[in-house]
């Protein structure tokens, strides 16, 4: 497979004294979707955020397209193709659907957004009717496709998506993984964070499974799904 | 036409608290503190024009320029030495290195130009326009005081509105994280919000000085209070809020000082902002946000 783009070495995460990731590792290579899964508070969004450069590992190292991320600033990052779409959306509410989009864009070159302007609202058609609207009146779905949006704005090498299905009705839940496997197909890397477990195993590549801080189980996408523990505790049987 | 006279003195007040207000409103939109400090940055900015008019026999336009630069600088320093270190600190603790950092100015002040009052000359020239046979006079510095207050609020809106830095500075005030996650350098943009800040300030010193000419280590403190509590007033981090707030404070407070008591004025232009808040706690034009989960 070659090297990974993305290579999480032993990482350790603190909030304060709360120790919230305890020696982690693991890889993404080119073209997967590989997703961590885990119960509240086992440490997944700490995992993306630190990868983003908003937190800091005191050990190891997180390498991206073999660079150390540690060496770049984090305001950089996105630069390097590595984009996330935070827990919550976190979509600017008082802003435009348009200016949101364009925030996505910051370091992107601004000849080319109008065109990737575009390539977003063909893809989320909905926004492009909501383009003058401030992101606060959108619904919660048309958050996530802003934030999802807002995401693809930068070109990103790797895709982090943090919990995309949270607080979504059912049928939204499986047009937001529709869309994630779409762009898949279209060639993007992605790391998908969820609790939705059967969702995500059942489009991913592989997954791990993260408990307090602790990567605890790995495979691929069917063989955690086959797996009759990760059943018993993740899939409610 | 007393009344009409009263009306534009107070927009013309109004319109110095007004670009005062838009300087703590921009910071705390950003930084979410309240700069106590920005008043004495006021002061630092009538020092600049001062000292480059009398000293060095500058004329008026580059001794303006003296003051916006040195406080836009002034803004920056202060806010990478004292506030800075400080991003993750209680609020409390924020609060109380700006009031330190406002002595700090003013003592500063002290010790260069000492405590007895400068007798600042006005840096506008605009001769003062007679209407209505003369009955009506509106003086140079109030038509240059309204005149810059509403080419700054022109330009911030454009600025915000519609440059990269102006919505970058949007998205950092709702979302530092997500604005981070944007790739936006978020240090930068507060940086960049308190030289703005601070430019303004000097501004507002300048137009300040040129109506009342007596210049002290304290002549920021009392109008910095005013436009703090215009933009609690209009709504803080509001930027409109701050205008309206700004100039109905500036109205309020003439009024106040010509029909009811001159020594009451100030009582109760902040019994008005009691009334306001009580009647709608975020001011005129703060948001209520509530977030959508
Ligand atoms: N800002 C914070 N300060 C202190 N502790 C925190 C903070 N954020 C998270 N934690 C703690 O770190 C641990 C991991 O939290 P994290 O948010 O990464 O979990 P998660 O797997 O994303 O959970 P969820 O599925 O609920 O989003 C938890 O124990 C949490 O309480
Ligand atoms: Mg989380």
């Amino acid at each position: 497979m070659g090297e990974p783009i993305l290579k999480v070495d032993d990482i350790n995460v603190w909030y304060g004294s709360i120790h919230a990731i305890k020696g982690i590792s693991f890889e993404v290579y080119e073209d997967e979707i590989v997703t961590l899964i885990g119960a509240n508070g086992a440490g997944k969004s700490t995992t993306l955020n630190t990868i983003s450069g908003l937190l800091h590992s005191k050990t190891g190292s997180i390498s991206f397209m073999g660079k150390n991320l540690a060496k770049i600033a984090p305001h950089k990052i996105v630069d390097e193709g590595l984009a996330q779409v935070p827990e919550g959306r976190r979509v600017f509410l008082q802003m435009s659907v348009a200016e949101n989009l364009e925030m996505g864009a910051f370091t992107a070159p601004s000849s080319g957004i109008a065109a990737d302007l575009e390539k977003v609202y063909s893809l989320f058609p909905r926004l492009k009717e909501r383009r003058r609207q401030v992101a606060g009146t959108l619904s919660g779905g048309e958050q996530q496709m802003l934030a999802m949006g807002r995401a693809l704005m930068s070109h990103p090498k790797l895709l982090m998506l943090d919990e995309p299905s949270m607080g979504l009705a059912p049928i939204l839940v499986e047009q937001i993984f529709e869309i994630i496997g779409n762009l898949h197909k279209a060639g993007s890397t992605i790391l998908l964070v969820e609790q939705n477990a059967q969702m995500a195993l059942s489009i991913a590549d592989r997954g791990y499974v993260l408990e307090t801080g602790k990567i605890v189980h790995s495979g691929s996408g069917s063989e955690l799904l086959a797996s009759p523990e990760i059943k018993r505790a993740y899939l409610g049987g | 036409m007393a009344i009409l006279m009263n009306l534009i003195n107070g927009i013309s007040l109004g319109s110095v608290y007004a670009i005062i207000a838009l300087g703590y409103t921009m910071v705390y939109g950003i930084a979410k503190m309240l700069n106590f400090a920005h008043g004495d940055v006021i002061m630092v900015g009538g020092y600049m024009a001062f000292c480059s008019m009398t000293y060095l026999n500058w004329g008026p336009v580059p001794a303006v320029l003296l003051a916006i630069a040195v406080c836009t600088v002034l803004g920056i320093v202060v806010e990478r030495l004292a506030y800075k270190p400080l991003r993750q600190a209680p609020s409390l603790a924020v609060l109380i290195t700006a009031i330190g950092v406002s002595y700090f100015l003013q003592n500063a002040a002290l010790l260069i130009w000492g405590s007895d009052p400068k007798v600042f000359t006005s840096v506008i020239h605009i001769p003062s326009q007679r209407l209505f046979d003369g009955q009506l006079i509106i003086t140079g510095t109030a038509v240059a005081t309204v005149l810059s207050c509403v080419v700054i609020m022109i330009a911030l809106s454009l600025f915000t509105g519609k440059t990269k830095m102006g919505k970058a500075m949007r998205a950092v005030s709702e979302d530092k994280g997500a604005a981070q996650l944007m790739g936006i350098n978020v240090n930068f943009t507060i940086s960049m919000t308190f030289a703005i800040g601070s430019g303004l300030a000097a501004i507002a010193g300048v137009l300040l000085c040129s109506a009342y000419p007596t210049l002290m280590p304290t002549t920021g403190s009392m109008p910095g209070i005013k436009a703090f509590t215009a933009a609690v007033f209009g709504g803080i981090g509001s930027i409109p809020g701050a205008m309206i707030g700004g100039i109905l404070l500036g109205i309020i407070e003439i009024f106040g000082k010509a029909y009811i008591s001159t020594q009451l004025s100030d009582a109760i232009v902040f019994a008005v902002l009691i009334v306001v808040l009580l009647v709608k706690p975020t001011g005129l034009l703060g948001k209520q946000i509530r977030e959508k989960v």
